[in-house]
């Protein structure tokens, strides 16, 4: 019978069922960070547990590291605790720990596919819930509790009820200005932030067949701010030659073992999905938000929603909300709307080709007057090619603080923060109030070419105007 | 460990109101420099209860008359965002055992069943009939039936809904489910051998 990648998946993942009716699920690869772990190695030290397969965790520090300090003791004395006590628990349970000494260090969900860890045809959790980046691999990947967290330690298990699949669509050619960010912030717009609840998402279609794997894994990234718990692209070539000669990549004849496997873990023709959606590419603009979720979104050529005009009182308040919040006008264009801070990076849109496309149109640019700029590569491995590339002088001539690898002002537990009521244009994935690690901050999310228009004009511009995108 | 048979939950409530409560308004990421969950009561709904010099802004949970409450009511999509565990731990430490909201985001859904908190849905109206009867009194009994699939308050009663496996697992006592994956771990680590990537 005709099945889908994640049926395939999750069946051959199953150990049994469990009492209740959940699935005790196999996680092939476990993705561990300082945050959500020190409590589940607390729990496996006070029930005196050992970890079931260390050689299938895989550790590194990114939410807490300050960007701009790299030696210790760190000037936060609490983020200091937290990476020595990652360290120390790596090292009691014989976890293999990515630490910023390893220059293998960075975001954990770029660090994963980097080193060739992320894998087609794979379970994967970790105590993030952008955990889904990875299924652009056609891995099915979950975020996790941090009890949940001790139980992978623990059995390389957990229990989960298998979650029905959508398959959404992307059709057509995208318009020259375009990009995947704008595809997920279009998909969670239309779908709403709670759609994809009970859902894992099968991205698809002419677009995503033309995506690159970080394009893919930009969309896959934000599934969770759509509600779905995972979303995946099936496993092709372009899997295959982003993965070949990666460290933890099978190598000789064991790769062509896998690719074999990995071919045949990509959903079946005629397999039968619980839900289709098609959308047209050419209907999706470059999109930006204007609220305090990331369904909240408008195509930049957009006005900013009333109030008066929602159909509904429950959208009524909730625009109402919104906007009180971020101190915006009903009715007026987003585009136009001052900003203070430009954040570039964070696992949505941290990696290579996102200062790569940027570097393109920043060159020569100034950051305008006033704007605190930032650019954070995702790891330290694409710190390392965008300097060689010169990727990093180009932001920096332009008037971008250059950073090292981390989380940073995506959600700002660390000290890279915005300050009172401060609006920033960010590449991340969360404009919730307070995200930015100010209680009254405002985000206004976007793609990388946007966030760098934004930063060049000081307010939120269309990037093809301001760089002479067009057409042709 | 033998854990509790969640079959009801007693106590009084409190609303706080709105859709999509996302759980850095529930626990803001700041707090969660931590390495234990204690302490994390103190700091639930941060930002919205706070200002910046501490001082209380209006909020339900700041109430004189709301303190004590056990059962929180709320919106749609209640807990979106991020996959912190500290939500709900937040929340357990600050005295709550159950959520009843319209909808609830998975993972929140998952972390809370785990910690035996139910999370369980009912209408809008009914909820803001629970809700007018707590505002008129505070002190009122409103009682979770996990195993009728009922709330009752003020003499009246409502029908809930919650995810069978969560329920299943709190009415038996089975809602941390540690010792069943151990009894299965066994199991695993045969799969485990037969799929090349987990042995390589």
């Amino acid at each position: 019978m005709a099945k889908t990648l994640f049926e395939k998946v999750w069946d051959a993942h199953t150990v049994r069922t469990l009492a209740n009716g959940q699935t005790q699920l196999l996680i092939g690869t476990h993705l561990i960070h300082e945050v959500t772990s020190p409590q589940a190695f607390g729990m496996m030290r006070d029930l005196g547990l050992k970890v079931a397969m260390p050689h299938r965790t895989f550790a590194t520090v990114d939410h807490i590291v300050p960007t701009d300090q790299v030696s210790e003791p760190y000037a936060d004395p609490l983020a200091d605790a937290m990476i020595k006590e990652l360290r120390r628990s790596c090292k009691e349970f014989g976890i293999t720990f990515f630490d910023r000494s390893t220059g293998k260090q960075g975001i954990v969900h770029i660090v994963g596919p980097e080193q060739g860890i992320t894998q087609p045809g794979t379970t994967i959790a970790c105590g993030d819930s952008h955990t889904s980046t990875h299924g652009a691999f056609g891995a099915i990947a979950f975020g996790i509790g941090t009890t949940q967290i001790r139980d992978v330690l623990a059995t390389q298990t957990m229990a989960l009820g298998r979650l029905k699949v959508r398959r959404i669509e992307v059709n057509g050619k995208l318009r020259p200005g375009v990009y995947a960010k704008d595809v997920i912030l279009h998909i969670i717009a239309t779908l709403g932030v709670n759609g994809g609840t009970g859902y894992a998402y099968e991205y698809a279609g002419e677009v995503f067949d033309r995506f690159s794997m970080e394009e893919r894994m930009t969309v896959c990234n934000m599934s969770i701010e759509g509600g779905a718990r995972a979303g995946y692209v099936n496993p092709d070539e372009t899997t295959f030659s982003y993965l070949k000669g990666r460290p933890y990549s099978p190598k000789g004849a064991a790769w062509d073992s896998a690719v074999a496997r990995w071919k045949a873990v990509a959903s079946d023709p005629g397999c039968t999905y619980d839900d289709v959606v098609k959308i047209n590419a050419a209907d999706i603009a470059p999109t930006v938000t204007w609220g305090i979720n990331p369904g909240q979104g408008v195509p930049i050529t957009g006005t900013i929603p009333d109030p008066l005009k929602a159909s509904s009182a429950d959208e009524r308040s909730s625009i109402e909300e919104a906007l009180a919040y971020m101190k915006l006008k009903p009715g007026a264009p987003i585009k136009g709307t001052k900003i203070d801070v430009a954040f570039l990076g964070s696992c949505t849109n941290g990696r290579l080709s996102d200062f790569q496309e940027v570097a393109r149109f920043l060159k020569g640019r100034k950051v305008a007057a006033g704007v605190k700029a930032i650019a954070v590569p995702g790891s330290q491995g694409v710190g390392l090619i965008c300097a060689e590339l010169g990727i990093d002088k180009v932001f920096r001539d332009a008037g971008f603080e250059w950073r090292s690898a981390g989380c940073s002002m995506c959600l700002a537990m660390n000290p890279d923060k915005l300050v009172g009521d401060q609006l920033c244009a960010s590449s991340s994935n969360r404009n919730f109030k307070g995200r930015q690690g100010s209680p009254t901050g405002r985000t206004i999310l976007m793609s990388p070419i946007m966030v760098a228009a934004a930063a060049v004009t000081g307010s939120v511009a269309d990037a093809r105007e301001v760089f002479g995108v067009s057409a042709n | 460990m033998a854990l509790d048979k969640i079959t009801r939950v007693s106590g009084r409530a409190v609303c706080v109101p709105g859709n999509d409560i996302d759980t850095d308004r529930i626990i803001p990421a700041r707090f969660m420099k931590c390495v234990t969950f204690d302490g994390l009561g103190e700091f639930l709904f941060y930002d919205v209860r706070k200002n910046a010099d501490g001082s209380d802004k209006p909020h339900p949970l700041n109430e004189p008359r709301f303190k004590g409450a056990s059962i929180l009511l709320s919106g749609m999509n209640f807990g979106c965002g991020s996959s912190r565990e500290h939500a709900p731990q937040a929340l357990q430490k600050h005295g709550f055992r159950a959520v009843i909201a319209e909808g609830f985001a998975e993972i929140f859904l998952g972390n809370s069943t785990t910690l035996g908190m139910p999370c369980v849905t009912a209408s809008r109206e009914d909820i803001a009939r629970i809700a007018a009867a707590v505002e008129k009194d505070p002190t009122l009994a409103v009682v979770i039936d996990l195993v009728a699939k009922t709330v009752s308050f003020a003499g009246q009663s409502a029908p809930i809904a919650v995810r069978e496996s969560a329920r299943d697992a709190l009415v038996n006592g089975r809602w941390d489910p540690i010792g069943e994956l151990i009894e299965g771990a066994s199991d695993a680590s045969a799969i485990a051998t037969k799929l090349q990537y987990m042995s390589a």
